[in-house]
């Protein structure tokens, strides 16, 4: 039997607004518990929220990242649920009329071009966080009113692979738009997902099971392809896949039955009475869509197309806005930009990774970095002393002035390297009868001599072709 | 009684809100709560036709504020009002549901 797989994806991203969706509690982590709270947070009787435009704004543009129309006579709704993280007993979220529909984004799996759908996107308020001891449980509000956008795929991703590719696309975009720092490990971007599969040629769709605890797109990927494998396995033995929900074990890679779920959920949706309607203007969307920063897809047809650079150097580039707006930066200061993309690939990322830091908060600009590439680029430096230089632009010194400073100044002239060239051929014969008896390995030893006598400033290339022109003859 | 709402809707509805009735209360609240929506049944009296389902009873448009976040620095207060406080977290009986999922 030949099945096919529909996998949905519910994605949320925390966004980073100064202040709480409906109140002026200011969004922070490392409070204390229940620091950034107020009575409108706790739910108390008579208060009254406030839309907080900048998360309504932050909705339109990423309604616009996202090829999505912006719904412009839209609302919020009341979703009721009783349960210790959200002392009010609902949640304001949207419901019928989403701040944006009808978007997708692009993946490209080994090659292969596909537009996934995004059936919807709406803004509404997180919980607080529940902590449970022994016998008791611990409650910390600082959560609660933190602006969410929740992104809602159409049921078109059809494998593991697209969904981690998908997750990979939409990421990359709402990090470009700056609205959010749409990192899983912390919290800021958290997926949830559902798979169903149904035997090829079967018009309704399988029953889908719903998997918890996907830390990463890694975990994502791998917990679907096992619960991929597990329903068609269940189907092919004569079976039927239950509506459950499902954990997945990172040390095993299995999915483990959670609960079964009974009947629909039963949030009773209405109108959210304490909040007017918003209408959204022509100007404001365009005043917002204006302001948008170039996306990664159109920056890596750029990077390819007119720079050079390969798919590859393209796609580790545009990873996060910051990396790739220094790419430009480094760029639009002459730097080349094969060497720019291989110096932030390469070193810059390794200093990061070591460092654990992230780019904007170091001392590397894009004037060092392409100062330095500069004069790599004119044979002032070679690759090799540019580690030591590499080194001092991360402590935030200029190259230029540190290159003359430490005498690290690469020795090209002719006229200069000629004298050495010959005193080490001098001191050396047995290597130049060596190289005559064809052991090219003499070669070697001769730059090295050569080297040494310039405390390593020597330019290998010139040396090379200076010493072989003097060995030929 | 007309049967608008059934014994098991009621049972629904509480079980929604996490409230146990006894049978007596069940047998009680039923006829009460089909009551209600029987007086709430008056409305479908009105000839809606051509009339748009609206979302608000209010005439204001985009009422909203700047995002400047200012803390009113209530925490304390608000503790002190709480059932019971451990550590600045609000302190509740063991929570057994794992449905957090909510959002």
């Amino acid at each position: 039997m030949n099945f096919e797989t529909t996998i949905g994806l519910e994605v949320h991203i925390e966004l980073k607004t100064h202040s709480k969706i409906f109140s002026p509690s200011p969004v922070a982590y490392g409070a204390d518990p229940n620091a950034n709270t107020n009575v409108i947070d706790w739910g108390y009787p008579g208060v009254l929220p406030t839309t907080n435009k900048g998360v309504v704004a932050d909705g339109i543009i990423a309604a616009l990242a996202l090829h999505a129309t912006v719904e412009q006579h839209t609302h919020f709704d009341r979703k009721n649920y009783f349960y210790p993280d959200n002392p009010k007993a609902y949640q304001i979220t949207q419901s019928d009329k989403p701040i944006g529909h009808d978007g997708w984004v692009e993946v490209d799996v080994d090659g292969v071009k596909k537009k996934i759908g995004i059936s919807e996107m709406h803004i509404e308020e997180d919980a607080g966080k529940n902590t449970h001891e022994r016998d008791h449980s611990y409650v910390d509000l600082n959560r609660q009113g933190t602006p969410l956008i929740e992104i809602v795929s159409k049921p078109d991703i059809a494998s593991p692979a697209e969904a981690y590719a998908y997750l990979e696309a939409l990421r990359q975009r709402i990090q470009f738009t700056g609205i959010s720092d749409v990192k899983m490990e912390e919290g800021s971007m958290r997926v949830d997902v559902n798979i169903s599969v149904r035997p090829v040629g079967q018009e309704k769709f399988g029953t889908k099971t719903e998997l918890k605890n996907l830390n990463s797109f890694n975990y994502v990927q791998r917990g679907l392809e096992y619960e991929e494998k597990r329903q068609q396995q269940v189907l092919m033995a004569g079976g039927a896949v239950q509506q459950e929900t499902r954990r997945f074990d990172e040390k095993t890679g299995e999915t483990i039955l959670m609960r079964v779920k009974a009947g629909a959920d039963d949030y009773r949706y209405f109108p959210e009475p304490d909040l007017p309607a918003l209408n959204i203007s022509d100007d404001w969307i365009k005043e917002l869509g204006d302001a948008m920063p170039e996306m990664p897809t159109k920056r890596r047809e750029r990077y390819v197309n007119e720079l050079g650079l390969t798919d590859y150097d393209a796609m580790v580039i545009t990873q996060t806005k910051e990396m790739s707006d220094f790419f430009d930066a480094t760029v639009a200061l002459k730097a080349d930009p094969k060497m720019a993309a291989n110096y932030l690939q390469g070193d810059v990322n390794a200093f990061l990774n070591d460092n654990h830091v992230d780019l904007q908060a170091t001392k590397l600009t894009p004037a060092n970095l392409a100062g330095m590439i500069n004069l790599i680029s004119d044979g002032t430096i070679s690759s090799k002393m540019a580690k030591k230089v590499f080194k001092a632009i991360t402590a935030g010194e200029e190259p230029k002035a540190y290159v003359e400073a430490h005498g690290l100044v690469q020795l090209s002239d002719p006229a200069k390297l000629q004298p050495i060239i010959d005193d080490v051929l001098d001191a050396n014969p047995q290597s130049i009868e060596d190289f005559n008896n064809g052991k090219k390995r003499a070669v070697g030893y001769l730059v090295g001599q050569i080297m040494k006598q310039t405390h390593g400033q020597a330019n290998p290339q010139v040396v090379n072709q200076l010493l072989m022109t003097a060995l030929k003859q | 009684m007309a049967n608008r709402i059934t014994r098991e809707q009621v049972q629904h509805v509480a079980g929604l809100a996490k409230l146990e009735f006894t049978d007596a209360q069940l047998d009680a609240f039923t006829p009460q709560l089909d009551d209600i929506i029987g007086l709430f049944e008056t409305l479908s009296e009105v000839d809606t036709t051509g009339v748009e389902a609206t979302s608000s009873v209010s005439d204001q448009l985009n009422v909203m504020r700047e995002d400047v976040a200012d803390n009113w620095g209530q925490s304390e207060a608000l503790l002190k009002n709480a059932p019971d406080a451990a550590r600045g977290f609000i302190k509740v009986p063991a929570i057994i549901d794992e449905s957090e999922d909510n959002e």
